[in-house]
């Protein structure tokens, strides 16, 4: 087995800059496979942009798109996240053992978010094919316009979830507030139950799949209707 | 964009602290807010008829020395006048109404910030960080305060459209965001005989509020019509003398986040202005929901 080398960077000595391009130039120069980030207080942009199959360990609260871009790597932030964190993921997978603020995952193309606390409003707003798992509850307008990919919410959902939804699906657990335009729920088939216990399978969170409600589009809105006269 | 910050501290034996703890914050936040910066403090002037009025002038090498003389010879009130750079401080027996006669009488170029038992205003152009640097700040003793960093996007950059705003007495109010109908609000508010002095969006709210709670309602109350009545983006971060209030509109577009621990309740617009204070890491952090009213008495 190939030996790991642990980086240690500490944001009160570099800057986020050097950071990102130590993360983007360095890697795979180097036989390094983790990396930590200590005192990162809240700072925007760490670790953005990466591409390469490493494991970040981020120790304490980051800032405003964490993560953002990823492809490939593994990202474990430990505390909390600000707006936008892992916003157009492309793969691999990003992990915060906090909360997160607004649009958690926004346009997230691929890849697992997955986040133990709590998300804030616009959880998943614009999801293009990634999937995001939340252990607590969403804010209002979450999967807003999402578009692919699968949203799932062990608890409660805020007011207006999946408005104006395409194909992405959302699953919730615990109560929903209210559903935005064109959000409807419906039945559970059993390939929505296998999706489920799939991604609850990759987080480690023990519930059971039957405990979840689908929403998806209606796709009322997908033709004009001239009739509607601007009410919907 | 806008920066907010406030900080309330709970054990009288840290109040010391105030200005030391609430400086990085607004320096860190000169990031979302690089043009001008205000910050209200409040430190109550005792029991009696003693009121503190903040005042500023913007002419460079304004003699407030002059000012001074000229208030205890024109008045019959005793007064106690400092002054730092652009900002002079009077404490005063003098009635709000005579001395704001007065100085648009006899030193029209100088503007009174703000009136109260306790509220003292500082707000000027320039960087945050600077801004903190030329009124010593760091240096500031007070049970709390609220300060903002602005980037102006609808009215101009001056030290009068910076924040805080005040209106009435000991009640002050930062804004980040925008309201859409600040005019119908205020052309509603002139009727009512409620004069403005700019024509920024933020002093429609502050005056609305202020306006509510001389008519009898609470603050929170106040709130309550603001949320129907305020159309826009806010959040909206308040003091008066006794406490802190913290409210966003029905969409949340603006941040705000608030850490508490056994010493402060601080709020920021982002989190790594907070990232400094003392006890963070074990800090019950939150942010606040839409439209819902949060407070924090002294």
């Amino acid at each position: 087995m190939e030996s790991v080398a642990l980086e240690s960077i500490d944001l009160q000595k570099l800057s986020v800059r050097q950071l990102n391009q130590f993360l983007h130039h360095e890697i795979g120069t180097q036989s390094l496979s983790r990396v930590e980030i200590l005192n990162p207080k809240g700072l925007h942009n760490i670790a953005v942009g990466l591409d390469a199959p490493i494991r970040v360990d981020v120790r304490g609260h980051g800032g405003y798109f964490l993560g953002g871009m990823n492809r490939q790597a593994r990202i474990v932030v430990h505390g909390n996240v600000g707006w936008s964190v892992a916003e157009n993921m492309m793969s691999g997978e990003v992990r915060v053992k906090g909360f997160a603020s607004q649009c958690a995952g926004a346009s997230a193309h691929g890849g697992l978010l997955f986040i133990e606390g709590s998300a804030s409003s616009r959880c998943g707003i614009s999801l293009k094919g990634g999937d995001i798992v939340v252990g607590g509850h969403v804010g209002h307008m979450s999967a807003f316009m999402a578009q692919a990919g699968h949203l799932v919410v062990c608890g409660d959902a805020g007011a207006g979830l999946g408005d104006s939804l395409y194909e992405a699906v959302i699953y919730v657990r615990g109560r929903i507030h209210s559903l935005g335009a064109d959000a409807r729920e419906e039945p559970m088939a059993e390939e929505d139950y296998a999706t489920v216990g799939q991604l609850l399978n990759r987080t480690g969170l023990d519930y059971s799949p039957r405990d979840f409600k689908r929403v998806a589009s209606a796709k009322t809105l997908y033709h004009w209707n001239v009739d509607a006269d601007q009410q919907y | 964009m806008c920066g907010i910050i406030g900080l309330l501290i709970k054990p009288e034996s840290k109040r010391d602290r105030l200005g030391e703890w609430v400086t990085p914050m607004m320096e860190c936040m000169g990031d979302r807010g690089p043009d001008s910066a205000g910050l209200a403090v409040f430190v109550p002037v005792g029991d009696g008829p003693l009121r503190r009025f903040s005042l500023f002038c913007g002419q460079p090498g304004f003699d407030w020395q002059e000012l001074g003389q000229a208030f205890q010879r024109d008045t019959a009130c005793q007064g106690d006048l400092s002054w730092i750079e652009n900002h002079g401080r009077l404490i005063s027996s003098i009635a709000p109404r005579s001395l704001e006669e007065w100085l648009s009488r006899e030193f029209p170029s100088v503007h009174l910030l703000s009136t109260g038992r306790s509220i003292e205003v500082y707000k000027d152009m320039g960087h945050p960080a600077e801004i903190a640097r030329r009124y010593g700040f760091a240096d500031i003793a007070a049970s709390h305060c609220v300060g903002h960093t602005r980037m102006a996007t609808e009215s101009a950059v001056s030290p009068a459209h910076a924040h805080p705003f005040t209106a009435g007495q000991d009640f002050c109010l930062v804004h980040n965001g925008s309201l859409s109908n600040p005019w119908s609000l205020r052309r509603r508010l002139e009727k009512r005989g409620v004069d403005f002095e700019t024509d920024n969006d933020t002093e429609a709210a502050c005056r609305f509020l202020e306006w509510r709670m001389r008519e009898g309602e609470s603050l929170e109350d106040a709130l309550k019509a603001a949320f129907i009545q305020l159309d826009g983006f806010y959040t909206l971060l308040m003091a008066t003398a006794e406490k802190l209030v913290l409210v966003r509109d029905a969409f949340a577009c603006k941040p705000a986040v608030v850490a508490e621990t056994e010493d402060y309740v601080a709020v920021s617009s982002e989190f790594r202005s907070l990232a400094h204070l003392p006890g963070i890491r074990s800090a019950e952090l939150f942010e606040p929901v839409p439209e819902e009213i949060y407070s924090w008495s002294l």
